[in-house]
């Protein structure tokens, strides 16, 4: 298991970071860049449930829907992963008050990056799926088990182990993408930063704790993550 | 006489252009234990596999119990089995895999109790004491608890076993069970399965290449080849005494390798 170095990597950036702040007098600008760093951590947590809802829904609607329900999905996967995040983000933002439909920014944030992400997402679940040996279906027809019940209770638990890398990579990419909503009025940790950089001038500063920040949250997800693979290996080989 | 337990008629499974199985015709009596031999691509694996459903036949119709399975009446004729027909039908049916196929996040209890529960309804303590029951009879009562990754292929083969008895099939289907073990595996589950056939009333359908058993537990063997019976018998004359020249040469070559 990797989790050592991963805590110990954390651990240095961390106290390196606070080492660098408390010597050259950053402190000032910790407490504002913290008020963002947890806005950021909101939009990842929100955005990461929403994008893995979306994700199952899709994966599982175009694989096993009916045939209006499998357009919509890859639909949804198409038009989510073929625009950027940030088009996305002004869309739902400043597009549907004109159709009448006014969200609050955390709400568009959280959205549209989690429909962004759930979008790669579902390509992700498809391939976690298909990955379980055809053996576990054809045993699940021989005792008699209806399709629903066989993806249910055989075939996604063993399709979750399978796909929780790659959802670790996509969750971090998720975190990266928060930093656009600074451009819909919200005081992430981006825009907390450039703030301080316009009435402050010190750049180096204030750009290196933003930097650690953001490494910090990203390293804590990764540990995350490999502590769930863990716990969804044990006792479980993935076999025929 | 008595309604055949299964029953096929005429049936054909193509692959594309590849017949595998060419009008078939087999009836297989209640509790009868059946033996199928053959060269590989014979088409013994499909018979099993279309009677468990895994593969749809192209022509024919298959009777279990004296009832169409893979068709249904309508009007008086016979038209292709929905979803829900299938399903009544196939609860009479059991299978073991050449693979075992366990549920690997699953314990060999709770491999065992799966089914019992959510697809006949069985309350919770009823479907743990018949899989503990069952575990026991196929010598694994010390290791309900165990993964399949825990187990080694004869234990994860015994496993499948008690699993699809789990279910009370009528029927019960044996894919070249032994095929995928170790050599020194392959009694414990063979026993098994002797057990079975003695003690309890089941109709048994085994594809295997161990002549040996095949010997002592059918009372009749079918040699395919080519996608038909070619020959088939009770197993002193079949295996002492093979009329046809494909059948003398199989047993010739299998018995050679040992």
């Amino acid at each position: 298991m990797q989790l050592r170095p991963l805590a110990i990597c954390a651990i240095v950036f961390f106290t390196a970071g606070l080492a660098v702040a408390s010597f050259a007098n950053f402190r000032e600008f910790i407490p504002g860049l913290l008020q963002g760093a947890w806005i950021t951590v909101q939009i990842t947590i929100g955005g990461c449930i929403v994008a893995v809802v979306a994700a199952l829904l899709a994966a599982i609607a175009r694989m096993y829907g009916p045939a209006p329900l499998r357009w919509l999905a890859v639909s949804y996967i198409e038009l989510f992963r073929g625009t950027s995040a940030l088009v996305q983000l002004f869309w739902l933002f400043f597009v549907l008050p004109h159709f009448g439909i006014v969200l609050e920014p955390m709400s568009v944030a959280i959205a549209a990056l989690g429909l962004n992400v759930g979008a790669y997402g579902a390509e992700v679940v498809r391939g976690a799926i298909t990955a379980v040996p055809r053996g576990q279906w054809e045993a699940s027809v021989a005792l008699n088990m209806p399709r629903k019940l066989a993806l249910r209770r055989i075939i996604l638990p063993q399709a979750f182990a399978a796909m929780i890398p790659p959802w670790g990579n996509l969750f971090i990419e998720l975190l990266k993408a928060t930093a656009l909503v600074s451009l819909i009025t919200i005081s992430d940790l981006a825009f907390k930063a450039q703030q301080m950089n316009q009435t402050t001038f010190r750049t180096v500063e204030i750009f290196s704790i933003v930097l650690v920040m953001y490494l910090a949250i990203s390293i804590l997800i990764t540990v995350g993550m490999r502590a769930l693979e863990t716990v969804a290996a044990r006792g479980m080989a993935r076999g025929r | 006489m008595t309604t055949p337990m299964v029953k096929f008629d005429n049936v054909t499974k193509r692959y594309g252009s590849l017949t595998v199985l060419d009008s078939l015709n087999l009836e297989i009596a209640p509790n009868e234990k059946v033996a199928i031999i053959g060269p590989s691509g014979s088409g013994k694996t499909t018979v099993l596999r279309m009677l468990m459903t895994l593969e749809r036949i192209n022509d024919g119709v298959i009777y279990v119990d004296g009832e169409p399975m893979t068709h249904m009446e309508k009007n008086g004729a016979l038209v292709p089995a929905s979803e829900r027909h299938l399903r009544r039908v196939r609860g009479n049916i059991g299978m073991v895999f050449q693979h075992f196929n366990l549920f690997p996040h699953m314990s060999a209890l709770k491999n065992c109790m799966e089914a019992p529960i959510h697809v006949l309804g069985l309350p919770r303590v009823e479907a743990e004491e018949r899989a503990a029951e069952l575990l026991d009879m196929v010598g694994l009562g010390d290791k309900k608890g165990h993964y399949p990754s825990q187990l080694s292929g004869g234990q994860q083969q015994r496993v499948a076993i008690a699993r699809a008895l789990a279910m009370r099939p009528k029927v019960m289907l044996f894919d070249e069970v032994t095929s995928a073990l170790d050599p020194e595996l392959v009694g414990e589950v063979l026993q098994v399965i002797r057990r079975l056939a003695k003690e309890h009333s089941l109709t048994m359908l085994m594809v295997t290449h161990q002549m040996g058993f095949a010997k002592e537990f059918a009372d009749r063997v079918c040699f395919f080849h080519s996608g038909k019976i070619a020959e088939q018998g009770a197993p002193e004359d079949l295996f002492n005494n093979p009329r046809e020249e494909r059948t003398q040469q199989f047993l010739s070559a299998v018995l050679e390798a040992g």
